[in-house]
């Protein structure tokens, strides 16, 4: 398959402080990709300048094309959702104007794609009204995670979707992102602190370590060596 | 229908809007009580009660585009009343140029969006990280926009024939003129546009979406910049119908708005700075209770009103900070 | 060596009085009547973040102080000025007592309500307060005499206020500043610090409204300390930015001057082309220096130090 995102030597900084030195990666289409590492790392600013979100230095190819620094509008509009720490979600509104915003690049009525979406997220149909910030925190991520979906993007960010979720919930929302992939072909690149259920995700895993990727490959070959897990993912 | 229905069902529960809570509407219907049946046992009591709607609209109307801004971009706009002003004098320029009342008006208002949106551009956009930088921009724009309008019609009085005519019904002793009944009119009729706006529209969510979180909109694709300049041309828009509705009350000079523009402050503070639909009931409460109060109360002659206003902005700031329909809103960005 | 920009300075308002016509001395009064002015709101926002719009007031009731003490008790005009300075502190704890459970924009609106408030109360009580007439002090005075007397009050408001932010009193309105709760939690008493600083605010307004009463024929108006007058101070702050003494000069000289400077720029003449000059002069400098001259400084200051001491 065709690499959607190509990360070539990639640097990002905030304000004086540099936080990526370097970060090379390719995600192919129809991949999930999971980017580890410990707290600092860099795993969150660089899902940030792929989004735009953060401004940054180096190659970034998308879908072949190189991504100028477009902003994060931009980026949505080119096929990128992110779905950021904090989820994202619009508290303060409905449920039903959150999937809304999801739809906004999309043309035509948001209620063709809201019918694709509740095939995923049943739940939420009956919920419409309900105003985002009342659900409860695995209702959130997967709002957030629906949202996203409204897009209909090439590419899905996720920054740790399973923070302060329960195990049940993590494995739920896990499979949807798995479904999701298979049966949408949506190309997935997924920040995970919790390298254990990130790795039985993924197909391709990059370690970050001080703004650098430090390893990569399968995610099975990383599984399995016990040096490697026990050095970088902690377990 | 049901999905109508749906939509008005989560209108209570939105947060966005009218975040009125259960005893602040039962005190807006008490007090409403009160103002019918007081008006129905004295005459002079209905006078001042309509005159004080009459002039409350207007409060509520400068009200609106003050909250506007506010709610995107947490600024108050010192140049709001100047801005209404000097559209109003483009409006009399068209009249002049001898387009016809209504034409002239409707005509204005594009000019005025893109002014407001061009103002935000402009003046406001290199500096939106500075909050301080922003209101002086605003201040500096009173001080020009002032200057500029005096300097290009003058400071004499002007006249423009009357909107809804000078006709004056009389009902059980009291007096309403059309104009009065134009101007509340008007107001009701924005704030039920404003609203439409917001909840329907792709647009109108957007711009809500850009004000509550903006990082959040970008992600979604929203361009935040181009909504807070829509935001601030839609502000210039409702400036420019309520130095409109002023004009025939205030009569055409450039000084017109800056008592208007000080009582609009205490009406936006007493509905929510965040709200709609409360600028333009604390703009009615405001001008009703104020007339009342100064005709029942000796003590407070003409020259305490401003004060009164300011007492009655204070006390909310004390006690409801949030005001009458304001909710606690969590900025995040 | 930290002294000598201060003695450098004093030398130059001391001998600047031979050199200037009574109209520019007249402009340099106004200099320092706004500087103290600015200095007192710079106090309150800069070093504990609240902001107000209505320092007017208290240059008001300053103002009214010292001419009803001279109007009707027939004080020594000079004596005026400490009990001006007196009664605008205890006014300004009043204000702030209340300020204590407002910030941001509500405090902005509930101070700019102060400023609009208070030049209705002559109007209200015109038989003791002289209505839109005003209450005139008792005797008249010369540039010279204002020059000395406002440029005393300068100086001795930047002392002042030099000793109050570098001690105890300073570091703890920092303190509240920057994060209320931090200041809190490390026993600042926030209250009283917070009060204390509108009073002190207050007091060197409440000053700099006397002379400013002084320097217009002893005159006190309502009209004099209008909406405009919150709004200048306001606006000579922002241009001095915060965290600096010395940008508050440059904000005293801006507004003391801009207002006549406007007045001659020649092609839009009279008064309605100063408020365009002014107005716009007022964006510009806002759109190139939003941190104000404080900022400026800031940018410069690790320029200087590398002159100074070269990077190896």
């Amino acid at each position: 398959m065709a690499p959607l995102l190509e990360l070539e030597n990639v640097t990002a900084r905030y304000g004086p402080v540099q936080a990526l030195h370097g970060v090379s990666l390719t995600v192919d289409e129809g991949q999930i990709a999971a980017v580890l590492g410990a707290n600092g790392a860099g795993k969150t600013t660089t899902l940030r300048t792929v989004s735009g979100t953060v401004r940054r230095d180096g190659d970034l190819r998308f879908d072949g094309k190189p991504l100028a620094n477009v902003g994060p509008d931009g980026s949505a509009r080119l096929g990128i959702a992110h779905v950021p720490e904090g989820r994202g979600t619009f508290a303060e509104l409905t449920v039903w104007e959150n999937l809304r915003l999801g739809a906004y690049t999309r043309r035509g009525s948001a209620k063709d794609d809201f019918a694709r979406v509740q095939t995923y997220f049943p739940w939420l149909e009956e919920r419409r009204a309900q105003q985002a910030g009342t659900l409860s925190g695995g209702e959130q991520q997967m709002l957030a995670l629906a949202r996203a979906f409204m897009q209909r993007p090439r590419l899905l960010l996720l920054d740790e979707p399973s923070l302060g979720l329960a195990p049940l919930l993590v494995t739920e929302i896990f499979r949807i992102i798995k479904e999701l992939n298979e049966n949408e072909g949506l190309t997935v690149v997924v920040v995970e602190q919790n390298a254990h259920i990130a790795l039985q995700l993924a197909q391709t895993a990059f370690v970050l370590e001080v703004g650098r990727v430090a390893l990569s490959g399968p995610s099975a070959e990383l599984q399995q060596h016990e040096s490697i897990r026990r050095s970088y993912l902690g377990y | 229908m049901t999905a109508f229905a749906q939509r008005l069902g989560s209108m209570r529960k939105n947060a966005v809007g009218t975040g009125a809570s259960v005893p602040v509407v039962l005190f807006l219907i008490a007090a409403a009580a009160f103002l019918v049946i007081g008006s129905l046992v004295s005459n002079i009591f209905a006078q001042q009660t309509v005159a004080g709607l009459a002039q409350g609209a207007i409060f509520g109307s400068l009200a609106l585009a003050l909250v506007l801004i506010y709610r995107a971009t947490e600024v108050i706009n010192f140049a709001q009343g100047e801005m209404a002003m000097a559209t109003t004098y483009i409006a009399y320029q068209l009249t002049l140029w001898g387009l016809s009342y209504w034409l002239a008006f409707f005509l204005t208002l594009p000019i005025a969006f893109l002014l407001g949106m061009a103002v935000q551009v402009v003046l406001i956009r290199p500096v939106q990280q500075s909050i301080i930088a922003v209101v002086i921009i605003t201040v500096g724009m009173f001080i020009l926009i002032d200057g500029l309008v005096t300097w290009i019609w003058g400071a004499d009085l002007k006249f423009m024939k009357a909107p809804f005519g000078n006709t004056v019904y009389h009902a059980g002793g009291v007096a309403f003129s059309r104009q009065d009944i134009g101007v509340l009119a008007v107001s009701v009729f924005s704030v039920i546009l404003l609203w439409l706006l917001f909840q329907f529209t792709k647009v109108g969510l957007a711009m809500r979406a850009a004000a509550l979180r903006p990082a959040a909109a970008s992600l979604v694709g929203v361009r935040v910049n181009w909504m807070l300049a829509m935001g601030w041309g839609l502000a210039s828009v409702l400036g420019a119908v309520a130095g409109l509705m002023t004009e025939p009350t205030q009569f055409l000079q450039p000084t017109m708005m800056q008592a208007i523009l000080l009582y609009a402050f205490a009406a936006a503070v007493l509905g929510g700075l965040e709200s709609p639909a409360g600028a333009v009931v604390g703009g009615l409460s405001l001008g009703v209770f104020l007339n009342l109060i100064g005709q029942y109360i000796g003590f407070a002659t003409p020259e305490l009103r401003l004060p009164i206003a300011f007492a009655v902005l204070l006390l909310v700031l004390l006690v409801k900070p949030t005001g009458l329909f304001g909710r606690k809103q969590v900025r995040r960005v | 060596m930290k002294f000598i920009p201060a003695a450098v300075a004093a030398i130059v308002v001391a001998i600047l009085p031979f050199f200037l016509s009574g109209y520019h001395e007249g402009l340099a009064v106004y200099v320092a009547i706004y500087f103290v002015a600015i200095l007192g709101l710079n106090i309150l926002t800069g070093y504990t973040g609240q902001i107000s719009i209505g320092h007017g007031g208290f240059m008001a009731i300053g103002g009214y102080t010292t001419a009803l003490l001279s109007h009707y008790e027939h004080w020594n005009l000079i004596l005026t000025l400490p009990a001006s300075l007196g009664i605008t502190f205890l006014v300004g704890i009043l204000v702030g007592i209340p300020a204590l459970r407002l910030s941001g924009v509500y405090l902005a609106l509930a101070t700019f309500g102060f400023a609009v408030s208070v030049p209705q109360l002559p109007l209200k009580f015109s038989k003791f307060l002289g209505g839109s007439n005003g209450i005139h002090a008792d005797h008249s005075v010369t540039h010279l005499w204002l020059y000395v007397v406002s440029w005393s009050c300068a100086g001795i408001a930047f002392v002042l206020a030099w000793l109050l932010l570098r001690g105890r009193t300073g570091r703890a309105f920092r303190a509240v500043r920057d994060s209320e709760v931090a200041a809190a939690s490390s026993g600042v008493a926030l209250p009283i610090y917070k009060t204390l600083a509108f009073g002190v605010s207050g007091a060197f307004a409440g000053v700099a409204g006397s002379v400013l009463v002084l320097a217009t024929n002893g005159f006190a108006q309502p009209s004099e300390f209008g909406v405009l007058v919150s709004l200048q101070i306001l606006i000579g702050a922002a241009v001095a930015g915060l965290g600096s003494l010395w940008g508050v000069v440059v904000g005293g000289v801006f507004i003391g001057l801009l207002p006549s400077v406007s007045a001659s720029v020649p092609l839009i003449g009279s008064s309605h082309g100063q408020d365009v000059v002014f107005g716009l002069i007022v964006i510009l400098v806002m759109l190139l220096l939003p941190n104000g001259v404080a900022g400026l400084l800031r940018r410069f200051e690790p320029l200087v130090k590398t002159a100074i001491k070269p990077d190896r």
